[in-house]
């Protein structure tokens, strides 16, 4: 399944420092988004240590694949991704969602290694068609990716351009959604049902990959079955959990986006140092 | 009598040069490009043409995503679908990102005629103006038309340009220069001076003709570039004719005759008068008819000069 000899535990270790300096960063800043964070974690580093072709120090580089972080609220994990990746130092993050910070409230260009301001739902998919589109335009073998939350695929925008990759037969973008199975106010198929997903996508004419997206085998082995399609717009649907790591976040819509106070942050990192010692 | 054409055609043919010359100009459509003159540009290149269906929300972002590649996208449907239902990924895709995404649409107006109000966009150039990065422009002739096309496709970033459906007559000659920003005096005067934009061009110098026999000297300006605002044009209008009127076929709320009271208010304040669309829906009928109907003729504005002159201080 994995071609790149990757050590997984090492990444197991960068995930848990992630889910720390996410939720240390929302602190600090008084606001923001925890739960979509943590259920991102894995498919950011993923992405960022294990498939993208990308280069920190040069952010500009033409030939980089690109993420479009649709669900633009998820900023904390965007940030942290980033930082830790080389695009910025990590003293940054400090001044998350301050004035004049170069780390906006929702995921902004201001911020080196991000390629498009986001923050307004169902935008990402059509413009990274576009890239895609562009990229095979200029005979570039360059990969979009994108990052959808699964509250986000109820804009009808989605499946505008869900259509639009399968007909022009899209097959350099990945969508990658987020299904955490959690929105602002409640479950959301509770709210409003996305199931049946899997055959929502296939009909729509996508090669879909379900995947835990928490198990970095099983994402990188999705991101890599992408690699050989042809022809088809890829989705993989990772399964995850909202607020993975802090058991009082778990699942629980009222942490979409509400910072941990300090006393409430210690017991998560409580939790999460916990979560590592079993 | 002028020639008569649709700004739409002069986009349209403009754009197939543009092709030519330049490879980098790829061309989006919400299924409307027989409509927008679009089409000329798919015969010609049909490799760079995208008609992305009835979804002008993706012809938008889609467009982004291609001028992140280092294209120069044009977007294109009816006014009323592009700057209303994909309002959202204008704003966002293409204005906060700053991206090359220039959006042209035609079927602005009342004289998009027997289609109705639900075609009738009165609102394009009050929404497109209050977002920061992008440019707005109303050319009056289809030699405009073709100049701007040309011009934004030169100058980076957002622009926004509404063509006509219905025939305009042709008031400039191919040799005439056109700047963005940059008001173009067609008729000077000293009593008035009547500020137009697309068809209202052509009827406030039919204003100027009617005001001329009361032995009104009016003067006229095609103001085709709403955003930005050659604030000078209109500073001086205030202070050489003391009274302005502007006029658009355009709601009265946000467009033109706002943008230059906007100046006057702060600068010079001069009684005005704006000629425009009452805060009501259009209707179906032809372009005629309703212009009338609008109070968008050459004689309304002749009617609302005589109203700012008589109310300038004595």
């Amino acid at each position: 399944m994995v071609t790149k000899n990757v050590d997984v535990n090492s990444l197991k270790q960068l995930a848990r420092q992630f889910r720390k300096e996410v939720l240390e960063t929302i602190n600090l800043a008084g606001s923001g988004h925890p739960g979509g964070s943590l259920s991102a974690v894995e498919i950011f580093i993923s992405l960022y240590y294990y498939k993208m072709k990308h280069d920190p120090k040069r952010p500009d580089w033409e030939d980089r694949d690109r993420l479009i972080v649709s669900k633009g609220h998820c900023s904390p994990i965007t940030y942290v991704t980033l930082a830790n990746a080389g695009y910025f130092p990590k003293e940054e993050l400090k001044k998350f969602r301050k004035l004049d910070s170069i780390l906006q409230g929702h995921v902004s260009k201001k911020t080196p290694g991000v390629e498009f301001n986001t923050g307004s739902l169902g935008h990402g998919l059509s413009v990274a068609n576009g890239l895609a589109l562009g990229a095979k335009m200029l005979k570039k073998s360059t990969n979009i990716y994108c990052l959808l939350g699964d509250g986000e695929i109820q804009e009808g925008s989605i499946w505008e351009a869900a259509m639009t990759a399968s007909h022009h037969k899209i097959d350099n973008v990945c969508a990658i959604v987020d299904y955490n199975k959690v929105q602002e106010n409640g479950p959301t198929n509770d709210i409003k049902n996305i199931e049946p997903l899997l055959s929502k996508w296939n009909s729509f004419g996508w090669h879909v990959i379900e995947a835990n997206g928490h198990d970095f085998h099983e994402l990188m082995g999705a991101l890599d079955a992408f690699d050989s399609m042809k022809d088809k717009p890829t989705v993989i649907i990772a399964h995850t959990i909202k607020g993975k790591g802090v058991s009082f976040m778990e699942g629980q819509h009222k942490w979409h986006g509400k910072a941990p106070k300090d006393d409430q942050l210690k017991e998560a990192l409580a939790d999460l140092h916990k979560k590592i010692e079993a | 009598m002028s020639e008569m054409v649709p700004t739409r055609d002069g986009f349209g043919h403009e754009l197939v040069k543009l092709g030519k010359e330049n490879e980098k100009i790829v061309v989006l459509s919400g299924d409307l490009e027989d409509a927008t003159r679009a089409e000329y540009f798919k015969f010609e290149y049909p490799e760079r043409f995208f008609n992305l269906g009835i979804a002008e929300q993706d012809v938008v972002g889609t467009a982004a995503g291609l001028s992140m590649q280092g294209f120069t996208a044009f977007a294109c449907s009816f006014a009323v679908f592009m700057t209303n239902r994909a309002y959202d990924m204008l704003r966002l895709d293409v204005c906060y990102n700053n991206l090359d995404v220039k959006v042209v649409c035609s079927h602005a107006g009342v004289t998009v005629g027997e289609d109705g109000a639900s075609a009738q966009c009165l609102e394009d150039l009050a929404i497109m103006r209050v977002l920061p990065n992008m440019r707005v422009v109303c050319p009056a002739d289809t030699l405009e038309a073709a100049k701007a096309t040309r011009q934004m496709a030169d100058v980076p970033g957002p622009f926004y340009m509404r063509t006509s459906r219905a025939p305009f007559p042709v008031l400039s000659k191919e040799s005439d220069p056109f700047e963005f920003g940059k008001a173009k005096i067609i008729k000077d005067g000293s009593d008035v001076t009547l500020i137009g934009c697309g068809l209202m061009v052509s009827e406030s110098l039919k204003a100027a003709e009617i005001l001329k026999k009361d032995g009104i000297d009016a003067r006229v300006i095609n103001m085709h570039t709403i955003k930005p605002l050659d604030k000078d044009a209109v500073n001086k209008a205030a202070l050489e004719t003391g009274a302005i009127v502007t006029a658009e076929e355009h709601q009265m709320f946000g467009g033109l005759g706002s943008a230059v009271a906007e100046v006057v208010v702060q600068n010079n304040a001069v009684p005005m008068e704006m000629i425009a669309v009452q805060d009501i829906f259009g209707e179906t009928g032809k372009p005629q008819q309703l212009l009338e109907r609008f109070q968008l003729t050459g004689n309304d504005i002749a009617v609302a000069a005589k109203k700012a002159i008589k109310r300038k201080k004595k």
